[in-house]
């Protein structure tokens, strides 16, 4: 295998694992800091001692974030450093930015949000969470500018004497308007994903304690918040979704060409609900279609016209020709993987469908005025509620990143042409096991450890503190 | 002054914040079989960095990020060209900040134990690789007339490069105890203490030899300075702790560390990553720059927030201020099984 391959798929595997911490990250911090706020308005014990349950799983889970996302940092310049080169001076700044503003924030306020229970003044330590959470938006903000910007590259100029892309415009880099699309659809699967998961641990608990018990009561509050969070997020991502998918029919009308499987131009182009295509994807045999509604999407406009595949290969051959001689694009075929892309775009639109349904069913059978309480067939339901929204986050991004290629940088530089030309076949297959099977025994001692705890349940009532004498000789509220 | 030398310094300034904040709680992980008799003292140890290693390890990650910004070609060629030093940091990083989490789920003792070590190891990994690494960057590697570094895995193994491994760890390993004396109490208090002059000595004759082989090789005036105070802060705090203040050999092991690595980036100016290729192409303060744009862009950036993180990342160590001892432990370290109850104050007699 040439070296690109292993490195885009250690890219792959890396960024997929890491963004199955992100989500929840980002998510809880909020869900945790809302419950917190409840405390400490209403004073129901119910709202703290979830707060205490969710952050210890919060905690489990932060923990592999962050230590993976080290490894998307560097990577970069590990295994991408043509890449880097070429496209440091903009794709730079905000990876700098976002370190400086977000993770500051966010591990120091972590630190004193876990360790400052009984140390810092109550509000103090509700703010500190709030700052955690408000710390995971930025770094959200930042990496997907510098992500946006590979999409749709703004705000700069290709410099031929230094051979490299040159910022000229910091707004427009921040401003995109993939960005501006894509942050909120980001950011709001991110709520949807950590409501579903709160859902599906309380859930569970719910169902080991007798209707009418108090720990009944607390988890059903969780259940219902929950599972109105994953409905109004998932309601705002599929209305960001929408949108992500107009922009990108402008940009790069190729991915949405070949998230359609629409190989001919149309108008008006029809959705197709399900397809197969000869394996290569080089052409349709069977489809199922809706009419207009391709158009719809992609336009808005019901009638309008579609280009496919075909028309926009050609069009991109013109474009950037057969043998362009430049660096930082290689002739070849400017045409994604269709049928990963068709099927990465239709499990993560159907996931995120499925997940709101669940959500619904849930809401609906813990209504108070439900007759019976809800069976084994909604904790099925339940159970299966986090893996949705973090599977259709996956295939999300496997689809934004596989249909953009083979650019790594939209009509600038082709992903083989990215990666570290010094770097040898035997350092990269090297990281990508030693990556691939860390990571596999980190999922397993996590998932486990998690399990774990949900069994476990939320703890009774704290004893207040007593701050009689004495007090810097008691044990401390939270210690490794 | 030129933006491309702001920004040389504030990369310096940033691996000075990674390494006298991180090089204490590298410390402190290391010495974890050393200075703790039974798990309630280990458990001490790590409670003295819980609040803050999450916080003290973005100072590298924010070095990292400023170099790919400010210095792309420098992020490029470094990372590239030290594949594999810097994959056995991350692989140490990722498993030693799990173990701080993960350590205390579980009332277990082979699971703790197999986290302890991963401890002690993800620390004195990168304590020894980013030591080696800076050796090797003031040193110069091969760099062709790409930018791309030819050298091998072992070309970065040579002597000057391994001293400066070792004096990197003999450090952070007196950092470290240092930082113990000073926020424990109970006789981990003293033993920290008495080991933290002995390792001090050690390191300090370590730290001579780098920082005067380096001194030789590619000096100035300016470094030569840096490296004289980086040595009578160490031998100062050293003394200071000998004698019972250990907050002052703290400070001293701190302005140590803190004189010594901006030395290193006295030395290295206006190089950021010299060849030692005839035919190769040295990577300088202006060679590997992003564009002026670009640098005062985050300069902007940098001005505005890199105070206010100083302020809050130094009121967390003023939160945590307290030494903290056996009887601070709860009992149990796992909060879902039982009911806190404190355990007798084994440790509060002191001599």
């Amino acid at each position: 295998m040439d070296p690109t391959d292993i490195a885009r798929w250690q890219f792959a595997i890396i960024t997929v694992y890491h963004f199955l911490f992100v989500p929840i990250t980002i998510g809880l911090t909020a869900i945790i800091a809302g419950y917190q706020t409840a405390w400490l308005r209403t004073r129901n014990p119910h709202w703290l001692r979830l707060v205490r349950f969710l952050g210890k799983l919060f905690l489990i889970n932060f923990a592999i974030g962050v230590v993976t996302g080290i490894v998307q940092e560097f990577q970069f310049g590990m295994n991408w450093s043509d890449y880097s080169r070429f496209v440091g001076d903009i794709f730079g700044a905000p990876l700098a930015v976002e370190g400086l503003l977000a993770f500051f924030l966010e591990s120091t306020f972590l630190g004193l949000w876990i360790f400052g229970w009984e140390r810092l003044p109550e509000k103090v330590h509700l703010a500190c969470i709030w700052l955690v959470h408000l710390g995971t938006v930025f770094s959200a903000y930042f990496i997907l500018a510098a992500n946006s910007w590979m999409q749709h590259p703004v705000g700069f100029a290709y410099n031929p004497d230094t051979g490299r892309a040159e910022m000229n415009d910091f707004a427009a880099v921040l401003l995109n308007k993939v960005q501006l699309v894509t942050f909120p659809h980001v950011l709001l699967s991110a709520y949807m994903t950590a409501a579903a998961f709160v859902v599906g641990v309380a859930f569970w608990n719910m169902r080991r304690h007798r209707d009418g018990t108090d720990d009944h009561r607390m988890y059903r509050s969780a259940v219902r918040t929950g599972a109105l969070l994953v409905l109004v997020a998932g309601l705002g991502v599929a209305v960001t979704g929408d949108l992500q998918g107009k922009v990108m029919t402008e940009v790069q009308p190729m991915k949405m060409a070949a998230a359609e499987g629409l190989y001919e131009t149309e108008a008006p182009a029809s959705f197709s609900l399900f397809q197969l295509g000869t394996l290569d994807g080089s052409k349709e045999t069977f489809a199922i279609k809706v009419p207009d509604l391709l158009s719809f999407l992609a336009t808005g406009d019901p009638k309008a016209e579609v280009q496919g595949i075909d028309d926009l290969r050609a069009e991109y051959e013109e474009t950037y020709g057969q043998d362009p001689g430049e660096k930082y694009y290689s002739a070849g075929d400017y045409t994604p993987v269709i049928p990963l892309t068709y099927w990465s775009f239709r499990l993560m639109i159907g996931l995120g469908l499925l997940a709101a349904a669940g959500a619904g069913v849930i809401l609906w059978s813990t209504r108070r005025r439900a007759r019976r309480a809800p069976g084994r067939r909604v904790l099925a339901i339940a159970v299966a509620l986090p893996l949705l929204p973090l599977l259709a986050n996956s295939f999300g991004w496997i689809f934004t990143e596989a249909g953009r290629q083979p650019w790594a940088v939209f009509g600038l530089m082709t992903t083989d042409l990215a990666v570290s030309p010094g770097v040898s076949a035997f350092e990269v297959i090297a990281s990508l096991t030693v990556l691939t099977l860390l990571y596999g025994g980190l999922a397993v001692v996590e998932v486990r450890l998690l399990l774990t705890y949900i069994g476990r349940g939320a703890d009774p009532m704290p004893e207040p503190p007593d701050d009689a004498a004495g007090s810097s000789d008691k044990p401390l509220a939270f210690a490794y | 002054m030129e933006l491309t030398t702001v920004w040389f310094a504030l990369i310096a300034v940033l691996w000075v914040g990674y390494f006298t904040l991180e090089g204490f709680d590298f410390g402190v992980g290391m010495l974890l079989p050393v200075l703790a008799r039974d798990d309630t003292e280990r458990r001490v140890m790590i409670n003295t960095i819980g609040p803050v290693w999450d916080g003290n390890e973005v100072w590298l990650l924010v070095a990292g990020g400023a170099t790919f910004a400010a210095f792309p070609e420098w992020y490029a060629t470094l990372f590239s060209g030290f594949y594999l030093p810097l994959l056995l940091i991350l692989v140490a990083l990722i498993v030693r900040g799990l173990a701080f989490e993960y350590r205390h789920k579980r009332d277990d003792v082979a699971w703790r134990a197999r986290w302890d070590l991963a401890i002690v190891v993800g620390s004195a990994v990168p304590a020894v690789l980013w030591g080696v690494a800076f050796g090797n960057i003031l040193r110069g590697v091969p760099i062709d007339a790409d930018k791309e570094y030819v050298g091998g895995f072992f070309n970065l193994l040579n002597p000057y490069a391994l001293l400066g491994g070792v004096t990197t760890l003999l450090l952070f390993l007196t950092h470290g105890a240092m930082f113990i004396a000073l926020k424990t109490d109970g006789p981990i208090r003293h033993r920290a203490r008495a080991l933290a002059t002995r390792l001090g000595l050690g390191a300090a004759v370590a730290a001579v030899a780098f920082l005067g082989w380096t001194q030789l090789d590619t000096g100035t005036t300016a470094s030569a300075v840096a490296f004289v105070g980086a040595a009578v802060a160490l031998l100062a705090g050293v003394a200071a702790a000998t004698s019972g203040r250990e907050g002052w050999g703290f400070l001293g092991t701190f302005v140590a560390i803190a004189l010594g690595v901006a030395g290193l980036f006295l030395a290295l100016f206006p190089d950021v990553m010299p060849t030692s290729l005839a035919d190769g192409t040295t990577l300088t303060t202006t060679n590997a720059a992003a564009t002026a744009y670009t640098l005062r862009i985050m300069t902007v950036v940098a001005v505005v927030f890199t105070p206010v993180v100083l302020v809050y990342q130094g009121w967390t160590y003023w939160v945590f201020r307290k030494r903290i001892s056996t009887h601070h432990i709860p009992a149990s370290t796992d909060p879902g099984r039982t009911p806190t109850t404190p355990t007798a104050p084994a440790g509060s007699a002191t001599p």
